[in-house]
């Protein structure tokens, strides 16, 4: 169905979706999925993004109910199992209540199950109660973060990790099996909403920082991302445009305009988040949130690099609100038929050569080890006796390149 | 920005929901009696009227969705960056109104640290006129704000012949705006401090690194 979809690096924007995995009733139907049916859908949603032609699909993380994504890895490596292309990423991943080795474990694992189509996105959860459900306090989220992260980069970078910090039990000759595939680690994203901190975090390690964009007026977003760009300089990984920025949106589409309106407002009116606030005809004009025809999100959508300058990301949420599981894949239709290849052809104009493409991991192995054969990493004899053997591998211990760009 | 180096900006809220409404009037006397202090003091002084029921959408969608649409978004600016508050409310069930704490509730509750606020508060009758000490004062103390000592309350007939002639409402009006004008003077011109300004995040001169614990960086 798709085999001839313009490749990512055209444009060097990857396209996609992300879902926060509610479970929502539909308020037009009065039906609520079952876990089960959710779960169910969200793969056949995940498939056909692929199937149209997208680029990411990105799934989100939370512990309580109304959703269901308490466990991203899995659903990611079971649609990983039925897709070829298409990058899994998170939206987000919990950096403060995760413990870092898991996170280290569970991707790394991901990433040889699909040949490297990996990345993450790191925040920090907006739900209080899971700080004290996983034993954390949220008063100590921004430091968490940064100790968590730090460590989860030690983890991917080093074959044996000797740590001690004050959030988790010290690790001494400790290594977090299987290696990155390759020996290079997940691309990260970071992602905020309002904290300059996590800005300034992936700014100093050169990853990436992703706005989720859908909630707040893009003046916000504006600053915090201008912020991101001049701070990703000031470390010295490049000029500010060559800085990696990923940014959330939400769209809902038909061809007539105002059938998209009407079909559209039960479902924004009673949204979690945003229902029973502002009008859509507000929330529409003060965010991201488009409305309409495919032409309008095409519009809408190509002035976005005017406002935060040549980007590598961009991901719409479609999936949310009670949207009955037709309607979404009838979205992706609409986005990857219409609205993707428009956008690709607008964000290819003009884009200076310079500025990197969306990272995939076939450029980054490219980038550690030119031509080269990519590390493999096969045990020696004496597996997991780290203390006193050195390298718990046969080759020599190389720096895998994923912690080369950090600090200053 | 204001041209005089000496000069003070004073954000007034007023959450009054009638119009003409006597909260209102009341904020009004008191901006214009702390102008007028501060002018003896050699000190020029604009005020921002913010009036809640303008807002009031904006300020419950705020609450829902968790940003504040333009309107707001300056009427807090204005809150932020000024020498001290005004806050006259209602009272309500014997508090301040619903709305003026929506209101307070969507500001960063940092963002009143230490600076002076003239509490002003209006009822139908007098026998409300503690909800000032016992509501009010309290909320702006846990917001570490610095209110003076004396706050203001109109009840309605104050506003006519049947007022209180031993300490009628204009002498109250003086004495709270000159303790505010005194507690403005002393203090140095606020400095709005630019939240996404790396030496307001890691403090001055910082990196990462520190964040980091000093593991990294300079």
């Amino acid at each position: 169905m798709s085999e001839t979809t313009a490749p990512a690096t055209e444009s060097g924007v990857q396209f996609g979706i992300f879902s926060v995995s509610d479970i929502t009733e539909d308020p037009t139907t009065r039906h609520t999925p079952s876990e089960s049916e959710r779960i169910r859908d969200i793969v056949r949603v995940a498939r056909h993004a692929e199937e149209v032609g997208l680029d990411v699909f990105a799934l989100g993380e939370h512990h309580n109910p109304p959703f269901f994504s308490s466990s991203p890895t899995t659903t990611l490596a079971y649609i990983g199992a039925q897709t070829e292309r298409i990058i899994l990423s998170t939206a987000t991943t919990l950096i403060t209540t995760n413990d870092p080795v898991k996170i280290a474990e569970d991707f790394g694992m991901l990433q040889h199950l699909t040949g490297g189509r990996v990345d993450l996105v790191m925040g920090r959860g907006n739900t209080g109660p899971v700080y004290p459900w996983f034993g954390k306090d949220i008063r100590e989220g921004l430091p968490l973060t940064i100790e968590n992260y730090a460590l989860l980069r030690k983890l991917w970078s080093e074959d044996v990790v000797d740590w001690e910090g004050q959030y988790r039990t010290p690790l001494h000759g400790f290594t977090a099996t299987p290696r990155p595939l390759d020996g290079v680690a997940p691309f990260v994203w970071h992602g905020s909403i309002r904290s300059p901190e996590i800005a300034e975090q992936a700014a100093y390690y050169g990853d990436g920082f992703f706005a989720n964009n859908i909630f707040w007026p893009k003046e916000h977003y504006m600053r915090l991302i201008g912020l991101y760009r001049q701070r990703y300089a000031h470390y010295g990984h490049g000029t500010p445009e060559q800085a990696i920025v990923g940014l959330g949106g939400q769209a809902f589409m038909r061809a007539n305009s105002q059938d998209a309106v009407n079909e559209f407002r039960p479902y924004f009116d009673n949204a979690p988040v945003y229902g029973h606030g502002p009008s859509m005809e507000d929330f529409t004009e003060m965010t991201p949130l488009t409305v309409g025809s495919p032409q309008q999100v095409i519009d809408r959508y190509a002035a976005m690099r005017d406002h935060y300058g040549d980007y590598q990301r961009q991901l719409f949420l479609v999936d949310h609100a009670g949207l009955p599981v037709k309607t979404v894949l009838e979205q992706l239709d609409l986005l990857g038929g219409e609205v993707v290849p428009a956008l690709r052809r607008e964000f290819a104009t003009n884009r200076p050569a310079d500025v990197p493409a969306g990272p995939t991991h076939a450029a980054r192995v490219t980038a550690v080890y030119g031509d080269g054969p990519a590390r493999e990493f096969r045990p020696g004899a004496v597996g997991g006796n780290n203390l006193t053997i050195g390298s718990p591998y046969q080759d020599a211990p190389a720096s895998v390149g994923a912690d080369a760009t950090a600090g200053e | 920005m204001t041209t005089a180096s000496s000069a003070r900006r004073v954000a007034v809220i007023s959450a009054g929901l009638s119009n003409p409404s006597s909260t209102r009037m009341l904020a009004d006397r008191l901006t214009a009696a702390t102008g007028a202090r501060l002018a003896e003091l050699g000190i020029e002084v604009s005020a921002d009227v913010i009036e809640l029921r303008d807002l009031a959408h904006d300020i419950t969608n705020n609450l829902l969705t968790g940003f504040a649409p333009p309107a707001l978004e300056s009427a807090l600016n204005s809150v932020y960056s000024a020498d001290g508050i005004i806050a006259v409310t209602p009272i309500f069930s014997t508090s301040y109104s619903g709305l003026f704490k929506s209101f307070i509730d969507v500001l960063d509750p940092d963002a009143l640290t230490g600076k002076p606020v003239l509490i002003g508060a209006n009822a139908g009758t007098a026998r409300h006129s503690l909800a000032i000490d016992y509501a009010i004062r309290p909320l702006f103390a846990y917001l570490h704000a610095a209110p003076v000592s004396t706050g203001v309350f109109a009840a309605s007939s104050d506003w006519g012949a049947t007022a209180d002639g031993v300490a009628p409402l204009g002498a109250r009006v003086e004495r709270g705006a000159r303790e505010f004008a005194e507690a403005i003077a002393r203090l140095p011109r606020a400095v709005e401090s630019d939240p996404f300004d790396p030496d307001s995040y890691l403090g001055e001169g910082r990196s990462f690194g520190h964040l980091l614990g000093g593991l990294s960086g300079e």
